[in-house]
């Protein structure tokens, strides 16, 4: 039987210090306090010395209170009736439903071995142009979307997790302002997605540890889902916020910090959650989108930094659109030479328009002499953010392709836009 | 007797453990779990009878009381036939046989053998009884794939041997004993196919290290004329995310003309490595007619496998390279990315309490990143052949920002640095290179003079663009205008290079001498138009077709035709023709 404590020595921000023996590290125990029982993990041992981390916080423990090893580490329960249930970070029921307690594994497992890796080949529709048509999100890809506070980066998440073409969805909310938890639970149910959803939630009032928690138990999961052959879709909300929490625990370990407050390990922590979006030789995939949210819209601060060089790739969510520019998937070269003959040409000829509309916009507001030239890509530029960017656009990719075509040929004529002639003989308009 | 230790405190992938008999600094011990899983570990400091450990797996599950065995023996490697080809973890763990065993995911604390040990080599003794050895001399060789493996006497062995007996011509497999070598005091050693030595040390066994001085061609026309790098060169790439970095060590290591690559994925995408193991048996070395792999080593430990491993896996690199060297070989070793590496060692530090330096990395950073760069070199050995090892470090530094402590340490070490710039990539102009802000101390192929001439007029274009932002077309002078425009084509025609294209890819070194000379005569050409517009359409036309001569087989009719239309264009606008 496993010991119960009565003593705790030091009580410092969530960490508790008990001395304690026999006890393994990352073990959970139950701390129980006044305010009820909460799971706390072991995160150091020294010398008999042991300290927890408590995932409700260490508020209104008391020095005496009760303190029970449970013999394992964190797990998470796995079984299809996860399916249209929402769970807080530490796996605990946030609806009415009953608590599940099947088939328990553990979370944060071991990486994949590279050499199981393959080679992405398969694209996930989402119906949204600006990601189909111009940078395609690919089964297995981890893709964060840059994003300052105020974008509707949540709703841009709601309709992906609505319009993706994958078994399961698994979505992580860190730090949720209550009503975007709300929003989601809502939206996804109003729309039919909820039963093949899997929701754990931490929202901005709940324990900060709980945050750090929600990345791997939706990915263990998700692994779970994955292994059975599912095609699994995470969806993570905000990964800033997740790490923010880390700097914070950090900062109470009394560990060194390395940029901004940031644990030294940040690259890692962040790596170690990413690098589990895989595809499965023979089975399920695993493909991860993550809100980072940029505080000051500025790339170099270290989360979107070091997330950028660990993604394969990322969206940048700026006045309520997708910016063709800047975004980038890696792995869309992968997947976009065998949707039509006609996408690349497609997306590369749009977008260059696109830019010199740019230009010509900024030579508009220099108070340039307008040319003919310049009026036809005014028009289209115009045409392609009402058309293309503009987030409620909800077609599947061919007909994108189409309204492309349709948009070139109502703006332009076929030798300004420097597509090749055999395919403008195949694909234009009228 | 066994030297076992007891585990007093654990914090993440540190141990602190109590022993009583000595342990050595560096020495490899294994943490038991209570299942009897053994995690490999290294003694990184010891404080009065403490040892603290890094732990090369998750710790989890450990306990105060478990018991640690002290092994004596430093960090290590296999050495010998059957390193080619294969793709190891950074303890040398083949990941193939790995994944044979365990399936999709690693498994903690499962550790495979190196080489092969049911594989057998034809062995071909090159010694007699008698003769006089002494380590790093050949005893033999055997045949791996395109190259004489040399079997040589342990580098660990000090002093000289005289040959007992040697082993007949013959198969055997990597462990069995094939000379037996009497030392000064009589005894007698068992030298076998394969050997180990310690990582961290450089191996030293040849007469002498030279100055790099001959040009080590990577086809890549930015790098090779304009910053060229040397073999026993060492050279830094820092960029920030999407700059293409590992386009670049990938063409590199296809291309680059050594006899051996060996690419250290440290900390870095699992996607990317998988690219190079699924895509490198299916291209041809045009060198050799076979398979790249072939000549190809791959040490990956990305960045969601155990951070301190990512230390061991430079270090694993760089040994295997010396190996080869040893034998006469020209070694490439890329590692990307030593800024994940250094994050390790920060890691570290940071769970050792030390006193920080500059954004916490460890104040021994410099020297660290220092004696792994001073492992490249080219040597004489001591049979009066020549062996090398290239070092290419990526370094990823944070925010793009060159002045963080890893950049700055590793600049002062090497001797090119490639400096990839975020606004080159976003023009998509590739390889990003950003050719006023590079440098390099080695001799490339091409004049010198001609090069920084070359260089001049990128420099004194890129003057010209800047003040145009300013005061428009309307307000630079013909001439400038025209400068401004021969470096806008240089850059387009001969630093930018299609990493997509089956030709434009690669440029031979030949090929470089031929085109930049061609190139260089557009330049220094005395032209003269009516009015800037006529010039920029000139320059529009001539690089559109200059980069369609690079598009084409060099000295094909194709070639030939396209560089006429570019000189006939160019005597059109001429003054003294």
């Amino acid at each position: 039987m496993h010991k119960v404590y009565h003593k705790i020595e030091r009580i410092a921000g969530n960490v508790i210090t008990i001395a304690a023996d026999g006890v393994t590290y990352r073990e959970l125990a139950h701390v129980q306090s006044p305010q009820g029982i909460s799971l706390a993990q072991v995160i150091r041992m020294d010398s008999g010395m042991v300290d927890l981390q408590v995932f409700a916080g260490s508020r209104g423990v008391s020095t005496d209170s009760q303190v029970r090893f449970l013999g394992r580490p964190m797990q998470v329960p796995f079984s299809d009736s996860l399916l249209g249930r929402v769970f807080s970070g530490a796996g605990e029921p946030r609806d009415k439903g009953p608590v599940i307690n099947e088939n328990l594994v553990d979370i944060g497992g071991p990486s994949v071995n590279p050499s199981r890796r393959i080679i992405p080949k398969n694209m996930v529709r989402t119906g949204i142009p600006m990601i189909d048509v111009f940078n395609s999100l690919v089964v297995s890809q981890k893709l964060p979307i840059f994003s300052i506070a105020g974008e509707p980066y949540n709703e841009l998440l709601a309709r992906i997790a609505l319009q993706a073409e994958v078994d399961v969805i698994v979505l992580g909310g860190m730090g949720l302002k209550y009503d975007d938890y709300l929003f989601f639970r809502d939206f996804l149910e109003e729309h039919g997605a909820l039963s093949r959803t899997v929701s754990f939630m931490h929202t901005a009032s709940d324990p900060i540890v709980e945050c750090l928690l929600v990345p791997d138990v939706s990915l263990a999961v998700a692994e779970q889902f994955a292994t059975q052959g599912k095609k699994v879709l995470v969806l993570l909300t905000d990964m800033t916020n997740f790490s923010d929490a880390m700097k914070e625990i950090a900062i109470t370990m009394e560990q060194v910090p390395s940029n901004r407050g940031y644990p030294g390990d940040l690259y890692s922590q962040l790596a170690a959650r990413y690098e589990k979006a895989v595809d499965f030789e023979g089975s399920g995939s695993i493909t991860i989108l993550a809100v980072t949210t940029m505080p000051g819209d500025d790339v170099t601060h270290p989360v979107p930094d070091n997330t950028g060089y660990i993604t394969e790739g990322q969206f940048y969510l700026r006045k309520g659109r997708i910016e063709p520019f800047g975004s980038l998937s890696r792995l869309k070269q992968q997947v976009n030479g065998e949707t039509r003959e006609d996408h690349r040409t497609i997306m590369n000829t749009m977008i260059q328009l696109y830019a010199s509309y740019k230009e010509t916009l900024e030579k508009q507001s220099m108070g340039f002499r307008m040319g003919n030239w310049d009026a036809k890509l005014l028009k289209y530029g115009a045409r392609f953010e009402k058309e293309m960017m503009d987030l409620s656009v909800n077609i599947p990719l061919e007909q994108a392709l189409d309204q492309g075509w349709k948009m070139l040929a109502d703006c332009f004529n076929p030798e300004e836009t420097g597509i090749p002639s055999k395919l403008i003989g195949k694909f234009w308009p009228g | 007797m066994a030297n076992i230790g007891k585990i007093i405190g654990v914090n993440s992938n540190l141990l602190r453990v109590r022993f009583e008999q000595p342990v050595v600094q560096n020495e490899v011990a294994y943490a038991v779990l209570e299942d009897g899983t053994r995690l490999k570990s290294e003694v990184i400091r010891v404080r009065g009878s403490v040892a603290e450990l890094q732990v090369f797996e998750d710790t989890v599950g450990l306990k105060e009381g478990d018991a640690v065995e002290f092994t004596g023996e430093l960090l290590s490697v296999e050495l010998g036939p059957g390193l080619l080809t294969m793709v190891y973890d950074g303890l040398q763990n083949p990941l193939p046989q790995l994944a044979d065993e365990c399936g999709f995911f690693l498994q903690r604390g499962k550790y495979l053998e190196a080489l092969p040990r049911d594989i057998k080599w034809a062995f071909t003794p090159s010694v007699s009884v008698g003769d006089k050895v002494s380590a790093g001399d050949a005893l033999g060789s055997v045949p791996e794939g395109i190259f004489k493996h040399l079997i040589m006497v342990p580098f660990r062995w000090q002093g000289t041997f005289s040959v007992e007996s040697v082993s007949p011509a013959g198969e055997y497999k990597v462990t069995d004993v094939i000379a037996k070598l009497k030392d000064q005091n009589g005894k007698i050693h068992e030298a076998k196919l394969m050997q180990t030595w310690p990582v961290k040390l450089p191996i030293k066994c040849y007469a002498e290290r030279l100055r790099p001085v001959e040009p080590l061609i990577t086809q890549q026309r930015i790098v090779d004329t304009f910053f060229p790098v040397n073999r026993g060169g060492v050279y830094c790439i820092p960029g920030p995310f999407g700059a293409g970095k590992t386009v670049l060590q990938q063409l590199t290591a296809r291309h680059a003309d050594v006899d051996i690559v060996i690419i250290t994925a440290c900390g870095e995408r699992a996607g990317e490595v998988v690219e190079t193991l699924k895509e490198f048996p299916e291209q041809i070395d045009p060198r050799t007619g076979k398979s790249l792999m072939e000549r190809t080593l791959i040490i990956c430990n990305t960045s969601s496998m155990p951070v301190a491993a990512r230390e061991a896996s430079v270090y694993t690199g760089v040994t295997l390279a010396e190996y080869y060297r040893q034998m006469g070989l020209n070694i490439l070793l890329l590692a990307d990315s030593t800024s994940r590496w250094a994050q390790a060692l920060r890691e570290m530090s940071g769970r050792l309490e030390e006193i920080p330096g500059e954004e916490a990395f460890p104040a021994y950073l410099e020297s660290v990143i220092a004696s792994f760069y001073e492992r490249g070199g080219i040597i004489r050995l001591k049979n009066g052949s020549t062996g090398s090892v290239t070092i290419g470090g990526t370094v990823s530094p944070a925010g793009g920002n060159f002045e963080e402590p890893v950049t700055q340490a590793t600049l002062k070490v090497v001797g090119a640095f490639h400096g990839l710039s975020r606004e080159r990539s976003d023009q998509r102009r590739f390889p990003a290179i950003h050719p006023l802000d590079s440098w390099s101390k080695y001799r490339g192929i091409i004049d010198p003079t001609e090069v920084a001439d070359a260089h001049g007029i990128l420099s004194r274009g890129n003057d010209v663009g800047q003040m145009m932002k300013v005061v428009g077309e309307e307000g630079t002078s013909m001439d400038d205008f025209v400068l401004y425009l021969k470096s806008e084509f240089l850059d387009a025609v001969y630093l930018q290079q299609d990493a997509y294209h089956k030709i434009d890819e690669a440029c031979t070194g030949e090929r470089q001498k031929y085109v930049f000379q061609k190139i260089y005569q557009i330049l220094k050409a005395s032209v003269t138009f009516k009015d800037k517009d006529t010039a920029r359409s000139f320059f529009l036309k001539l690089t559109q077709t200059a980069k369609d001569w690079n598009r084409v087989e060099f000295e094909s009719g194709e070639f030939k035709e396209l560089e006429d239309n570019i000189f006939k264009a160019l005597a059109e606008v001429s003054i003294n023709a």
